[in-house]
């Protein structure tokens, strides 16, 4: 085991050698330094294995056994191919993806109020470089997470979202993140960065997928900056392929008086693994993590959140909500870390699944370390199966096993869709979970 | 309509019916009385189809077909209703959907169209009309926080709703006041037709001074131990049930 992953760390090293033969003149931008930087940082590490804590119940062999390249730039997407990922109305942004190169002719300039940028990170570079640096790769910490380090030493392009203070963009931005999975085995590296200014407030969608069958790997970082009393709503959609690993790392600060939401939505990829950190990092904060995971066959899907409550007064609120059937395998681990002079901190915090088949497997644990005295934090984790008598009840009522399934398995995913705040995202995704409960159910509609 | 011979039951592989035979014709309400322990929830649940309950024996004809042979959403489509002593609550699923579901599917069945949501509410705000019930309730989740007499009559909200050929109600009257009991009473008369019947599970006279049965029936130690009209239930009221048990102890 250790062997293949050092050497697999080896040949993502040999890798980045290549990449940086190609890159020419990009060479020379700043961005290359904080890519270097990385470079060492994960070659220090290599590969998380199972002994480290984080990564017990999530074997990255799928990464090591199967040699990945970067993937390259050129995909061309259909909008036909493009069309059912899509839910928002003319009025809102999007910028489009394709193996992590920006496609213009695919994406859409909405309308934007005045001052706000939604660019390509390359784009964003060129235009706003201090804003750009001042905030890129600041708030991960690449000495620690590998992962993250290789998505920066790989970082080409990304989506930049910049909100001036007091700005407020009234339909959802969408970006979509989305792999062709060319013949060879490739990766890609989305970045995002959003400055949402003091009292600024948008929506910001964010679509993963790509196509059946065929393995690649995603491997995403976004960095998100909230201001003072901004108000900001950060919904991601992992809908990747069935042979695909997306691997996924956000981190969110958050300023005096704001308001986070973040939803995540899991339906996709072979393995995936996703983390969330959020910094209350002011007082007055109110933050609201909720997360939906749903696998079937041989899926793994692995959900980790860090609460940091740093400073006093401030709010967390986090539910997320799991079904698996066949033998998928998920992952929930949820800490939330109360400093000593975070007084008065109320946080909150809750893990539900529901298992449909004997070999399905959650690994559940909540972990919170308190150490103010005056706080009011709880936490609960269950794991269930669907009611027997609930499924007689709604059959005794004419409803067949399979739709009596459907409906409760639906009830226990409503919870979760009720909580988005578009109607049109709303829409869609009900759309997505449904087609998925279905095929978790046994096929049956 | 119903003609059970000779069934035998048990649970978790303890004997509950044992041999109870009992007929019932088209247009008759038929109660079954008994005292705690002696199956009359069995039987209720065992006609419904509950899986967790195993036939060992006996046969049971419905409209002249194996009725032990369908699934219990087969029972229902076919017209067999069961109010439950304990209705269930669904958290998260809302009452109009599941009222809705359930009717369609019943539709369905018989070749009639569905329902939609409009046509629906007309519906259903007769219904609710009959059992006095708020229409507040079809947007909550079925049964969640209900209280008993609420649950009891939701049951009888459903019953209205599909309209089956064979009700069968198992204790729908326990722990209700006079008022619910009336309103549950007044919910299953108006459904009584000569197509239908109804099989009334109770352990109290109470309820058949409303729903005034054809046929008393007394179950002891799993079957039927004394059949007559509905004088018999008077005559328990006035003797309670130990008269009953000791003659099944002497019998078995």
């Amino acid at each position: 085991m250790t062997s293949t992953r050092d050497s697999a760390t080896d040949q993502y090293l040999s890798r980045f050698r290549a990449f940086e033969q190609t890159l020419n003149g990009q060479a020379s931008t700043p961005l290359h330094p904080l890519r270097r930087q990385a470079i060492a940082q994960f070659a220090a590490q290599g590969f998380p294995t199972s002994r480290d804590e984080e990564w017990r119940y999530t074997n990255l062999a799928p990464l090591l056994q199967q040699p990945f390249a970067p993937a390259p730039k050129g995909a061309t997407l259909s909008t036909e191919a493009l069309a059912p990922l899509l839910f928002a109305g003319p009025q809102s942004p999007r910028l489009v993806f394709l193996d992590g190169h920006y496609a213009p002719a695919l994406s859409a300039a909405g309308s934007l109020p005045q001052g706000v940028v939604l660019l390509n990170l390359e784009a964003g570079l060129r235009q706003h470089a201090d804003l750009v640096l001042s905030c890129l790769n600041h708030q991960i910490q690449g000495e620690r997470h590998a992962l993250a380090a290789l998505n920066t030493a790989f970082l080409q392009d990304g989506a930049f979202l910049h909100l001036p203070a007091g700005t407020e963009v009234a339909h959802p931005i969408h970006l979509l993140f989305l792999s062709t999975a060319p013949a060879a085995p490739s990766f890609s590296s989305p970045r995002l960065l959003v400055v949402a200014g003091a009292r600024s407030k948008a929506m910001l969608v964010e679509t993963c997928a790509g196509p059946d069958g065929r393995p690649y790997l995603s491997n995403a970082l976004a960095e998100v900056v909230v201001g003072e009393e901004a108000h900001f709503d950060y919904c991601k959609i992992q809908q990747e392929g069935d042979a695909a690993l997306h691997l996924d790392h956000t981190l969110v600060r958050e300023g005096r008086g704001s308001r986070f939401t973040a939803h995540s939505l899991s339906l996709g990829a072979r393995l995936s693994r996703n983390q969330l950190d959020t910094m209350l990092d002011g007082e007055g904060i109110e933050s609201t993590l909720n997360g939906l995971y749903l696998a079937n066959g041989e899926q793994h899907l692995d959900h980790h959140t860090l609460v940091e409550h740093a400073k006093a007064h401030c709010a967390s609120h986090e539910l997320y909500k799991g079904i698996l059937g066949g033998r998928s395998t998920g992952v929930f681990r949820g800490r939330i870390h109360v400093w000593p002079q975070a007084q008065k901190t109320d946080a909150y915090q809750a893990n539900r699944n529901l298992l449909l088949s004997p070999e399905a497997e959650i690994d559940t644990k909540p972990q919170l370390e308190i150490y103010a005295d005056d706080v009011k934090c709880s936490h609960g984790a269950t794991v269930g199966r669907l009611d027997e008598e609930a499924l007689y009840y709604l059959r005794a009522r004419g409803l067949d096993l399979g739709q009596a399934r459907g409906v409760l398995t639906r009830a226990f995913a409503d919870q979760l869709l009720d909580r988005l705040g578009d109607d049109a995202l709303r829409a869609h995704l009900e759309g997505r979970v449904a087609a998925k409960l279905t095929a978790l159910n046994g096929g049956r509609p | 309509m119903l003609e059970i011979r000779d069934l035998y039951a048990s649970i978790d592989s303890t004997p509950i019916l044992r041999g109870l035979s009992l007929k019932v014709n088209p247009g008759e309400v038929h109660a079954i009385m008994g005292p705690n322990g002696s199956g009359k929830s069995t039987l209720a649940q065992v006609l419904a189809g509950h899986p967790a309950y195993e036939v060992t024996g006996g046969q049971v004809l419905y409209q002249g077909r194996d009725l032990l042979e369908l699934e219990p959403e087969e029972r229902a489509r076919e017209g067999i209703f069961l109010a439950f002593q304990y209705p269930v609550e669904i958290p998260g699923v809302n009452t109009a959907y599941f009222l809705r579901s359930g009717l369609n599917e019943v539709r369905k069945h018989r070749g009639l169209e569905e329902v939609d949501a409009i046509d629906f509410l007309a519906l259903i705000r007769e219904k609710m009309n009959l059992v006095e019930m708020d229409e507040n309730f079809l947007k909550r989740a079925v049964n969640e926080g209900f209280s008993g007499g609420e649950k009891k009559r939701h049951e009888i909200l459903q019953l209205a709703v599909l309209e089956p050929r064979l009700a069968i109600l198992d204790e729908t009257d326990s722990g209700l006041d006079i008022d619910a009991l009336r309103v549950v009473a007044n919910g299953v008369n108006k459904l009584r037709s000569p197509e239908r019947s109804a099989i009334v599970v109770t352990h109290y006279q109470r309820l058949l001074e409303y729903i005034v049965p054809d046929f008393v029936h007394v179950l002891a130690r799993g079957r039927i131990v004394r059949s007559g009209g509905k004088e018999l239930a008077l005559e328990l009221e006035a003797k309670g049930y130990d008269w009953i048990k000791e003659e099944a102890t002497a019998s078995a």
